[in-house]
């Protein structure tokens, strides 16, 4: 579990994080959403330590990131799994290597043992015949189903999630997702994504924190964004009128009081 | 205002390299991977460069010695001398500073803006150590040593130069070669060649990991580098010669 309180970071003048306060719960998908410039990615760059944030406090199972010494922080890292917008795979290491990275640097297993593991973790994001391919090699949606094994291969605590979507079709984008709840779920991690995916808001969003120019202005499940009243969130969430339409649909279908449009189809 | 930022950020920079290794092996194996990027990747153009100059020299020296009265064996003590107090350290490393700077300034600056930096950070590996410091251990070995290889295949050119010319005799050029030889100039080539070293590898090293932008700005992070490093090499060589010669 991690617990954030009253977190404030600020560059110059501008305040760009405004004493945001959350918990994100272990075995569930925490979403961070928001439009660009409201806040979202210095949010979780304070949460794993990339940006010092000016106040607030940071807790993963109760332990203060903010007080810890670099030591310890290093110690807790290991329990950190981070899958990035672009990736960041290691451009001269292959698919094997970069998933082997993280056992070679922080464990004494023999090469045999570690390379059963990389067998193992990229077995269960499904990319079985990759191993000896180089980054430049594979697709988008396969450097994040290798970015998703780099992230669990040491079993972390923590999945952190930069917009694991961006660039990817909606279908693969689809399987990502899938990919990250079955993983949070699996290993009970406390998993925080960084989205702007309308489908991963509704299919994945356990816990949902919408920011809105460096404050939350929404908190809530999947379940219940459909019937926000926050005019902020539904002008974010709803910008278009197809999905206003699917909204109304929804509420409708809910509230019984409409029969389901595609039925009626059929 | 500008400079004492820079130059405060990269003394940060060296400073927080110095921290125990996350796994020795590791770390050693970059270091090796480094030696053999900079030492093996370089030597085909420190060989040219070396071998021309060292000819070039002959043929100069020759060219400006116009008297009688001097012995043809003067020309090879002059190439000596030239080449292994100023040709071989200071041309071969701002050669270096090119081939060696951009590369290690792109390559950091590459992993800064593909997020490859802040990926080895999450996982709690200390980059300035595991990314900059091999890097700077891998020139001290490695430039010395290309150094050393242009010295001598600076001398061996002008020899091989000064023949084919038929401006001295091979005999001609082995004794002037041997005579008023100062091991003490090879010592001083070798201070500046450790000098150096430390100049292609951690200034490029510091535009490159400290870059923000894009491709766009990696290519100026790669041209600042080796600019400043060519600079500071000038400034660096001017230093020496007054304070050891």
């Amino acid at each position: 579990m991690i617990e954030i309180k009253d977190l404030h970071k600020s560059f110059g003048d501008k305040v760009v994080i405004n004493d945001v306060s959350a918990v994100m719960e272990a075995g569930k998908a925490n979403l961070i959403i928001g439009a660009s410039g409201s806040g979202k990615t210095v949010f979780m760059k304070c949460l794993v330590g990339l940006f010092e944030p000016d106040g607030g406090e940071i807790l993963y199972s109760g332990q203060s990131f903010t007080v810890m010494e670099e030591e310890q922080r290093k110690e807790l890292r290991q329990q950190i799994g981070m899958l990035f917008q672009g990736s960041a795979l290691f451009d001269s290491q292959t698919v094997e290597q970069n998933v082997m990275f993280p056992l070679d640097m922080f464990t004494r297993l023999t090469y045999t043992e570690k390379l059963k593991k990389v067998n193992e973790v990229l077995d269960r994001v499904n990319l079985n015949d990759a191993n000896k391919k180089f980054p430049a090699e594979i697709s988008g949606g396969m450097k994040k189903r290798v970015g998703i094994a780099r992230a669990i291969v040491l079993n972390p605590k923590y999945l952190f999630c930069d917009e694991p979507n961006s660039g990817l079709d909606p279908q693969t984008s689809l399987v990502i997702d899938k990919l990250i709840y079955e993983v949070t779920k699996e290993f009970n991690m406390t998993t925080v994504i960084n989205t702007h995916d309308m489908n991963s808001v509704m299919e994945i969003g356990d816990h949902i924190i919408y920011m809105y120019e460096g404050e939350k202005e929404w908190e809530g499940s999947n379940k219940q964004i459909i019937y926000s009243k926050s005019k902020k969130l539904n002008d974010f969430i709803f910008a278009s009128e197809f999905l206003q339409d699917v909204k109304a649909m929804r509420m409708l279908d809910a509230e019984g009081k409409v029969p389901n449009g595609k039925n009626d189809n059929n | 205002m500008n400079f004492f930022n820079h130059f405060g950020r990269y003394l940060l920079m060296i400073k927080g390299m110095f921290t125990r290794p996350e796994n020795w092996k590791m770390y050693w194996k970059e270091l090796m991977h480094q030696c053999s990027d900079i030492g093996i990747g370089s030597l085909g153009i420190v060989v040219v460069v070396a071998l021309f100059i060292g000819a070039v020299s002959t043929l100069q020296t020759a060219y400006q010695l116009v008297s009688n009265l001097i012995p043809k064996s003067t020309i090879a003590q002059i190439v000596r001398d030239t080449v292994i107090l100023e040709f071989a350290p200071t041309i071969s490393c701002i050669v270096l500073a090119g081939v060696v700077g951009s590369k290690i300034a792109s390559e950091l600056g590459n992993m800064r803006v593909s997020e490859q930096i802040d990926a080895l950070e999450i996982m709690g590996i200390n980059t300035k150590a595991y990314l900059i410091m091999p890097k700077i251990l891998a020139s001290f070995i490695m430039i010395p040593l290309l150094v050393i290889v242009a010295g001598v295949l600076g001398i061996w050119g002008g020899r091989l130069a000064g023949t084919m010319a038929v401006i001295l005799s091979r005999e001609e050029f082995d004794q002037g070669l041997l005579s008023g030889f100062q091991p003490f100039n090879v010592r001083f080539a070798l201070y500046k060649a450790y000098t150096f070293a430390f100049i292609i590898s951690s200034i490029p090293a510091y535009f490159g990991y400290f870059v923000k932008g894009g491709a766009l700005e990696i290519g100026k992070a790669s041209t600042t580098a080796v600019v400043t490093s060519c600079i500071m090499i000038l400034f660096a060589d001017y230093i020496l010669a007054a304070l050891l010669l």
